[in-house]
């Protein structure tokens, strides 16, 4: 196995999702009109809740829509790491999965790949969703628009092993709805998307620890400073482990001799 | 040629210095702020609840109204270090200097009485009686009228400096609490804290020319309560600070449009220019802090913390 084998098949995996992304455009734009939603409709309900205390990275205050931003860039990171785990599932069933899992080549280059096919559409959608918010008067300082691409890479390789490793789980289509009621409500609203720590404080610790703890949380921290043009460090190695760890559990769990599959398999 | 690089850094950073200063009601101090690196330098004990604030032209005083000493104090802008105290009567908040700056005009807001001192000789020359409650003052930039605001008579009085006597009054909004001049003294602006209000005066008519109401959507009607105004140098915008609403508004001055809100601090109180007119400084009573904004960009930049209940605000080259 040389170096190109292993870019013929990264580009095979790559080529298929872009594919997948160009022939379903309205997949694009659902995913991005839900963090619109938000954006237009719930934030500007809450217009003037935050102007009480300033939190960084910001340096005065700011109208909600400003910082529940980062937030939805989550949510679309979020949303786009669960589908590719749907689609994981779907390709299992359908069969596509074996083909890919028989390529000669290491499973975890195989997921990873999967991962970053996944990871390069939610960088686009992220963009285009910057773009739409700089219209609505929410501004980044520019270099902000350039600090942000490694912070979504990291964040949505990290969601993107959460949905790896969650697919690896799940037996059928049906059982996807589990993991919208389990797994992405949960982490989207017991995590900073929606209100910043200290507010969580306010009224339950308890809430703010598993807040804090949620490695979604700090996928959104790594990229609310990232695109004011700040390092947030305790974000980023938590962020990187959180993916280290989700990726090894997910190579595991698609061992057909070890991993759930087999398990499944026997069920 | 590395000499010629590290002047002309230390001048373009010599030409941006520039020190704001910060009356703090609550802390009975005088709060010293950098606004370029947005930093707090000092802070330095005055007098007792220090609010109104003023720079002489030259820079070289400040003159802080301490209420409950009942005096204006001046101090240097070297040392900091109190020069004189001036007869202001009791319980001085806001005054105007007149542009020469050799005559200090108070509002004695117990007293219903506009105090005169001449500034040079520290004494008092005369008291106007105005009436209820005044409190917003200002002298126009041609020297030809001093105005001052009754809070509950809901008067604007005309005072003409060379005579020391009231020449006309305007009935305006209820509670009028701040005002000032256009630079080309054409034109009076007046907000009014209960109807939530910016009011235009034709200073050759004395009448109203135009009512703004600073309604903000999604804010409630009873936090529009319009304080602090002013206007910049090209008559361009106009900003007006909305207290308890949380935000500046900005006004156009050509067609007397609202521009924008810009979100600031808790209770925004008074605002002042940088003297290049490129930044503007709001004080933001409840929060403790000022907030400056970008005046090319129309953008909030910074909030800095002061100290309790900042007041009045000034900034010097």
């Amino acid at each position: 196995m040389n170096i190109l084998h292993y870019l013929r098949a990264m580009q095979g995996i790559i080529g298929r999702e872009l594919w997948r992304f160009v022939r379903q455009r309205e997949r694009f734009i659902a995913a991005l009109v839900r963090p619109l939603v938000w954006l237009f409709i719930f934030a500007a309900g809450f217009r003037a809740t935050l102007g009480v205390a300033i939190s960084p990275p910001y340096e005065t205050y700011i109208l909600y829509e400003v910082y529940i931003t980062p937030g939805l860039i989550g949510m679309i990171q979020l949303f786009n790491g669960m589908q590719s785990s749907l689609s994981m599932v779907y390709d299992r069933e359908m069969g596509s999965m074996r083909i890919l899992m028989v390529c000669p080549l290491p499973r975890w280059f195989l997921l990873m790949s999967k991962l970053i096919a996944g990871v390069s559409v939610s960088v686009l959608q992220a963009y285009v969703f910057l773009a739409i918010a700089w219209f609505y008067e929410i501004e980044a300082p520019w270099e902000g628009y350039l600090y942000i691409l490694p912070a979504l890479i990291l964040s949505g390789v990290m969601l993107g092993a959460l949905g790896l490793l969650l697919s690896s789980f799940i037996k059928q289509l049906e059982n996807f709805a589990g993991v919208m009621n389990f797994v992405i409500f949960p982490m989207f609203f017991m995590s900073t998307a929606l209100y910043p720590l200290w507010k969580m404080k306010e009224s339950s610790v308890l809430l703010h620890n598993l807040a804090h703890y949620n490695p979604f949380s700090q996928a959104i921290e790594l990229i609310r400073f990232s695109l004011y043009g700040e390092f947030n460090q305790y974000a980023f190695f938590y962020t990187l482990i959180a993916f280290v760890l989700f990726m090894t559990i997910a190579v595991i769990g698609y061992n057909p001799s070890k991993g759930m599959m087999m398990k499944k398999g026997r069920g | 040629m590395k000499y010629a690089i590290l002047i002309s850094i230390l001048l373009s950073y010599l030409a941006q210095a520039e020190t704001v200063f910060v009356t703090l009601e609550k802390d009975n101090a005088l709060a010293i702020v950098d606004p370029i690196a947005g930093k707090l330098l000092k802070t330095i004990e005055i007098g007792q609840r220090p609010r109104g604030i003023a720079l002489s032209p030259d820079y070289k005083y400040l003159y802080i109204a301490t209420s409950d000493d009942n005096t204006v104090k001046v101090f240097s802008t070297n040392n900091y270090q109190e020069i004189a105290q001036l007869p202001s009567g009791e319980d001085p908040e806001t005054f105007a200097l007149n542009p020469t700056g050799n005559l200090l005009y108070v509002s004695n807001e117990d007293d219903n009485l506009v105090t005169v001192i001449d500034v040079i000789n520290k004494k008092e020359i005369a008291q106007i009686k105005v009436g209820v409650e005044p409190e917003g003052i200002a002298v126009s930039p041609d020297n030809q009228w001093v105005i001052s605001a009754s809070e509950t008579t809901n008067m604007i009085h005309w005072i003409d400096p060379k005579t020391n006597k009231i020449v006309e009054n305007t009935l305006v909004d209820p509670r009028p609490r701040a005002a000032n001049f256009t630079i080309d003294s054409t034109q009076l602006w007046v907000t009014s804290e209960i109807a939530g209000t910016l009011m235009i005066l034709d200073v050759n008519t004395k009448q109203i020319i135009k009512t703004i109401r600073l309604d903000i959507p999604g804010v409630n009607a009873n936090k529009i309560q319009p304080v602090g105004v002013v206007i910049d140098k090209e008559r361009r915008w106009g900003y007006i600070a909305i207290g308890p609403a949380n935000r500046v508004a900005v006004i156009n001055a050509q067609t007397l449009e609202i521009e924008k809100f810009l979100l600031v601090g808790q209770r925004v109180w008074n605002l002042a220019f940088s003297p290049d007119q490129k930044r503007l400084y709001s004080t933001n009573g409840r929060s403790n802090d000022i907030s400056i904004i970008d005046l090319e960009n129309h953008k909030v930049t910074k909030s800095v913390a002061v100290g309790r209940f900042p007041w009045g605000i000034v900034a010097k080259p």
